[in-house]
Parts: structure tokens; C-alpha cells; sequence
């Protein structure tokens, strides 16, 4: 079929399909056994990762952030409940789309903001940018930009906590794109075979990139229906619903901390913007966007904390001084000088140099 | 002393490494029970036992994700890919996420890994188990790579990658296997970097690496019969490149023939000709030649791949003729 008639035919025409309307399994509620304080903090992390998102947005247009940048608006849920769930020395793994899950560990708002400005104040000096967010200290140990390597990296990690009998868990985030390239599965069999204490993690938000992600996917659920393949249970949760990832985190982490091996999680959710800073997202369906919109995780969680006694004026309070949080990170950024040319050549060897000959 | 194999040598550096280092672990396809496809690895697993000498799945990315992985959280590895010619499959590991997250993170990563790889041709095994690949490797920045020759040098250099901090690419070559030398007992550790004068000459120099070395030598031979007094550098390091030996040496015999058995294009000895040029050219007493293999996949067949693969035949007769 050429291209032309495959488009006369609507073969391309995504924005007029059916809309993928959010699974029904295992969401929150209200009921589930959280404790109120943790929910604050996962209400917190929410606010700061939405706040951050929306002020690097802001900084784009403005033209002070340069390159691309993939934001997590709309999956923060996601973050913030697997963060809440890891201990201190956990490690993080994360892909490109990685701002939400770098300031969830707990890295500065502000280093974070100045390295997606390209400043010396940077996280890593403005050396790696938007796209590769590492904060080792908080057991960030990377976002990785190349589909599907990071999986078998997190395996290496988990690999080195099994070796050295450290109990640390690895917790390995990626899109749903990233299940049709042959690292998942390279990294599914190892950690299998290997009983290693990994997390995968499947933010699945419809979108490969510009292509919704059942129409290139075997099968409905593109994680979630796989994980038979490798011996591991099928787990699907709302991805937009912090206290329903927080409670699958705690059971998928207790589970690789005791020993008993890798699991792989799909976390239903949506993207609410483009791909990346490029794409005005103008191929999606207009009531798919809407349902997803009326299931923000932000709103949601702030009605179930309302509901749960929390008064407003606490809200308001969590949502202020975040705000305040993201300006001074602002400032930071903005006061960042560009980064000199002792960084160009610096860093590619241990001795901190970059000499390939005498 | 003990006269060891070139494919007994990997084994004992090996060795030699993991008793001083509780923490080395290695890990690759057939390396534990079977002792590796080239018997490279024969005792390690009885020796070291199945947690730090692990086989695993045909799945050369999760093989060096692993690597990278556990040497980022304080684990160093030698992490072994089978033939060279395989880190195709898993070059985004090596050339976009292992060479490139120290400078990518500001140095917040180290990652202290050796990926061994049986390179090189000479076994009739075809296009896609026989390629040089070091320059594959040696075009990306944060790789040091290294190619012994000699048993000697297999364990000399294996002891210096594995205590690098950084990632090595350690290229074994299949038809130097067999090859025998006597090493010296105790503790043997060498230098990263350093080419080595392997024989003295005055008239040319030859730069060449791993199976090109004892070519090299034998041509050399020859041309001092015909009155040619050649030296002969094995370059052992691609990176970090030791250009003062090679610059020394040719202002001293004032021409050089570099030998690659990589296909032509972007060999190491193009990045050593423009480094010579550029830096020691009034020294020059004529062009720098390179003798490579022609820009082809290799073929199967004993014959075809002989005229492949630079010989003895071909560098004397080179040198000769560009000398003349």
C-alpha cells in the first residue's frame, strides 16, 4: 500500500481513532493502608514534580533551556510512589524522560534546573544535559537516552547489591515503547535466571512516540502481557494513582529485597503533553486527551486527601512552599555562569582528563 | 618461569587478578563450565567458583549492561564477547553508554571493566567471526583498547586493564592462541600505553599490532638480507597511544610502514600516518605507507583470506618496493 492511500484510508490517522480510555485494574482508594504522612509526602513529590515540569517548560519558551527536554507531566504519580517505596541506597534508573524520577530521589531542584540550562551550577556541569540526569549520592544512577540499555545496566546493579549482600533493590523506569526493543527482553531473561533484585517499571502512556503503542504491540498490555514469558507474575497498575503504584512498589520491592527476584510492572498513565518539547502532541484523539486530563493524579490525590480530613489550607501550604522551592531553583539556575572550557576536556578518564596519547 | 600459551596466558592474568581482587568477577557465554569457545578460561570457574565467573545467555547487551552495572555500584568486571565481531549487537553498550557516562555525569560514574573479545582472522571462519575490529573501538572517546602479542604481554596487559580504572577493550587474537613464550613467575603487571621497540633498525619503522607483530618481524628479517635494517614497534595500545616511541623511531629511520590487518578505511595506522605528518614531517625521508587488509569482508576460504590478511609475503615486498 503506498503512503498516500494508506492515508486517504486513515491508516495514519490516529487523532480520530477509538480513545484508550484508562484501564480499570487495580486502582486506588481511599481505603487502602497508607499512612496519611507518607500520602503527604507522595502529595509533595507530586507537586514539586508537576511545578518543576511546568517551570522547565516556561524556561524553553523563553529560550533558556536549549536542546529537547521530555517531560513527565501527568505520570508524576509514578515518581512519586516508587521514590516513597525505595529505601536510601536503592538505585534509580531512568530513561531520557527523567526529571520527574531524578527530583524524586531527592536530588536539588535547582542543579537539576541549571543542568537543563546548561550552567557550571548544573547537576553535571552542564555535560550531560536534560536527557542523561544522574544524582549518585541519592542513588540516581542515571537516565539513559537510548531505548532498552538501562535495563540491563539496573540488572548490573542489582547484580553488584546481590553479589555484596547489600539488600539494595534496583527500580528500572522506562516507556512502553521500549518493550519491542531486544534489550527488555536480553534483560527480563537475565534477571530471571539470575533472581536478581530488580524492579522494572513500565510507565506505559499509549504513546510510542508519535504512534500509539497498540497498533506496533503484540499484545494489549505491552509489559504487563509478557511477563509469563519470563516466569514473572502479570502486574498492572494506575499508573496515575500514587497510592495504588506506592502499594505495588512496597509488595514488587519487599518482594526483590527478600531475595525472590525481579518483577516487571505496568503502570497505566498518560502523557499530557508531546513527546518531547517539539511535538504539539496534535495526533492524539480529543476525548482520549480529556478522559486522561479528568484522571490527572494531581486533582485526584488532592479530592482523596480532602476526603481523607486533610484541610485545604495544609494543601495550600504543601503547594505554596513548593512553589516557592521551584522559583528559588529558578533563580540558582538563571544565576549559573556557562560552564568554562575546563569542563570540555575534563571528565573522560578516572585521572579526570581526556589525554589518548603522550 | 613456565612457558605458557597465548590462550593459557588469558586464564593465569585472569587468575593473577581475581586472587588480589576478592571483588573481580567475570562473566560471558561458555566462559564458567566450558572454559571458553577458545579455552581462554579453562580452571577460572573451578578456582573462583560460579559467583564470580558466571556463564550466561547468548544476550551480549544484558552481558555488558551487567557489566556496566555492577561496576558503576563498586563491582570491577571482565566481561567476555565471544568474538569481536559480536560487539555489533551490543555497541550501543559500549560506544554510547559505557565510553560515555563518566564525562556524560561529570565524572559521578566510574566504571572499571574490561571487555575481553577474541579478535582478528587467519581461522577460515568467514566474514563474521574473523574481523579486526580495534578500530571500531578506538574511534570512540573513553575506550582504552589493547592488543597483545605475546603470552608475556597477555598477562602483563590483562593485570594493567583490569586495574584501570576506566573501560579497556582487551582484543584477544584467535590465530596467536597457540603461540608459546616463557613467563616469568610471581606477580606480573604492565603499562597501558607503551609500545614497545621489538626489534632495533635504522632504515624504516614498522608499527604493527597483534598477529601483524611477529609478521612484521619475520619481513623484517627478510629485508636485512637485503640490506634494509628495519624496526619494528608493536603499538599494544591503541589508547592511550604511545606516539613518542613511534615519533621517536621515525626520526630516527626517517620513514614508516604501518600494518593493519583491519579493513582499510579509518585503520589505526591512518590516525598514526597523520600524527607522523603532522608532527615529525621534515623528518620524512619518504611517504608513509600503510599495508592493510584490502577494504573488503574477509572471505571464508584459505586461499582468499591469505591474500587478505597482510603477510610476510606483502610487508617485505612492500617495503622493499616503497624503499627503493
Amino acid at each position: 500500500m503506498t503512503s498516500t492511500r494508506a492515508r486517504d484510508e486513515g491508516l495514519y490517522d490516529y487523532a480520530h481513532r477509538e480513545p484508550r480510555l484508562p484501564a480499570p485494574e487495580n486502582r486506588g482508594n481511599d481505603r487502602l493502608d497508607i499512612p496519611i504522612d507518607t500520602r503527604l509526602e507522595m502529595y509533595e513529590a507530586q507537586q514539586l514534580l508537576r511545578q518543576f515540569e511546568k517551570r522547565a517548560y516556561d524556561l524553553f519558551m523563553q529560550n533558556l533551556v536549549k536542546g529537547t527536554s521530555h517531560l513527565s507531566l501527568g505520570q508524576e504519580a509514578i515518581a512519586a510512589g516508587f521514590a516513597r517505596a525505595q529505601r536510601e541506597g536503592d538505585y534509580t534508573f531512568a530513561t531520557y524522560r527523567g526529571h520527574a524520577h531524578t527530583l524524586a530521589r531527592g536530588a536539588d531542584p535547582g542543579a537539576v534546573l541549571a543542568e537543563l540550562l546548561g550552567r557550571e551550577n548544573g547537576i553535571l556541569k552542564g555535560k550531560g544535559g536534560s536527557m542523561h540526569l544522574t544524582s549518585v549520592e541519592h542513588g540516581m544512577m542515571g537516565s539513559y537516552a537510548i531505548i532498552g540499555a538501562h535495563l540491563t545496566i539496573a540488572n548490573g546493579a542489582a547484580w553488584s547489591a546481590q553479589m555484596r549482600g547489600s539488600g539494595q533493590v534496583a527500580v528500572c523506569f522506562f516507556g512502553d515503547g521500549t518493550t519491542n526493543i531486544g534489550a527488555f527482553h536480553e534483560a527480563l531473561n537475565m534477571a530471571a535466571i539470575w533472581a536478581l533484585p530488580v524492579v522494572f517499571v513500565c510507565e506505559n502512556n499509549l504513546w510510542m512516540e508519535y504512534t500509539p503503542i497498540d497498533l506496533i504491540t503484540a499484545v494489549p498490555n505491552p509489559a504487563a502481557d509478557r511477563a509469563g514469558a519470563y516466569g514473572l507474575e502479570r502486574i498492572i497498575v494506575d499508573g496515575n494513582d500514587a497510592d495504588a503504584v506506592y502499594e505495588t512498589a512496597v509488595r514488587v520491592i519487599d518482594r526483590a529485597r527478600r531475595g525472590d527476584g525481579p518483577s516487571l510492572v505496568e503502570a497505566h498513565t498518560y502523557r499530557e503533553q508531546g513527546h518531547s518539547r517539539a511535538d504539539p502532541a496534535k495526533y492524539r484523539p480529543p476525548a482520549e486527551v480529556e478522559a486522561w486530563k479528568a484522571r490527572d493524579p494531581i486533582p485526584m490525590y488532592h479530592e482523596r486527601l480532602l476526603r481523607l480530613g486533610v484541610p485545604e489550607g495544609d494543601l495550600s501550604t504543601i503547594q505554596q512552599d513548593v512553589a516557592r522551592r521551584v522559583d528559588d531553583a529558578t533563580e540558582f539556575a538563571k544565576g549559573g555562569a556557562h560552564p568554562g572550557e575546563e569542563h570540555l576536556m575534563s571528565d573522560v578518564w578516572a585521572d579526570g582528563g581526556s589525554a589518548w596519547r603522550n | 618461569m613456565a612457558q605458557l600459551t597465548y590462550r593459557n596466558a588469558v586464564a593465569h592474568g585472569i587468575a593473577q587478578e581475581m586472587r588480589r581482587d576478592p571483588n573481580l568477577v567475570m562473566l560471558g557465554e561458555d566462559i564458567a563450565g566450558a572454559g571458553g569457545v577458545f579455552k581462554t578460561t579453562v580452571g577460572l570457574l573451578d578456582e573462583f567458583g560460579p559467583d564470580r565467573v558466571r556463564d550466561t545467555p547468548i544476550s551480549e547487551q544484558a552481558i555488558l549492561g551487567a557489566a556496566m552495572g555492577a561496576a558503576m555500584t563498586g563491582v570491577p568486571v571482565i566481561a567476555e564477547i565471544m568474538f569481536s565481531d559480536f560487539i555489533a549487537v551490543c555497541f550501543d553498550l559500549l560506544a554510547n553508554e559505557i565510553a560515555k557516562s563518566r564525562y556524560m555525569t561529570a565524572g559521578q560514574v566510574s566504571l572499571p571493566i574490561v571487555v575481553r573479545t577474541a579478535n582478528g582472522g587467519g581461522s577460515r571462519f568467514g566474514a563474521q567471526h574473523s574481523q579486526s575490529v580495534e578500530n571500531w573501538v578506538m574511534m570512540i572517546p573513553g575506550l582504552k583498547v589493547v592488543a597483545p602479542s605475546t603470552p608475556l604481554d597477555v598477562v602483563g596487559l590483562m593485570a594493567a586493564s583490569v586495574r584501570d580504572p576506566d573501560p579497556v577493550v582487551f582484543l584477544e587474537h584467535k590465530s596467536l592462541m597457540a603461540d608459546k613464550q616463557d613467563v616469568p613467575d610471581g606477580e606480573i603487571v604492565d603499562d597501558l600505553g607503551v609500545a614497545r621497540v621489538v626489534r632495533e633498525g635504522s632504515d624504516c619503522t614498522i608499527a604493527a599490532l597483534a598477529l601483524m607483530v611477529p609478521r612484521a618481524l619475520e619481513a623484517a628479517n627478510r629485508l636485512e638480507d637485503q640490506g634494509i635494517s628495519a624496526e619494528v614497534i608493536d603499538v599494544r595500545s591503541l589508547v592511550p597511544l604511545d606516539t613518542q616511541t613511534i615519533l621517536g623511531s621515525v626520526t630516527k629511520t626517517s620513514r614508516l610502514f604501518t600494518v593493519e590487518e583491519n579493513p582499510r578505511l579509518c585503520g589505526w595506522g591512518a590516525e598514526i600516518a597523520s600524527i607522523v605528518t603532522d608532527e615529525v614531517f621534515w623528518d620524512l625521508d619518504g611517504p608513509v605507507v600503510r599495508i592493510t587488509t584490502p577494504h573488503i569482508p574477509l572471505p571464508a576460504a584459505e586461499a582468499l583470506e591469505d591474500m587478505a590478511i597482510p603477510s610476510v609475503d606483502l610487508i617485505a615486498e612492500t617495503i622493499t618496493k616503497r624503499m627503493g
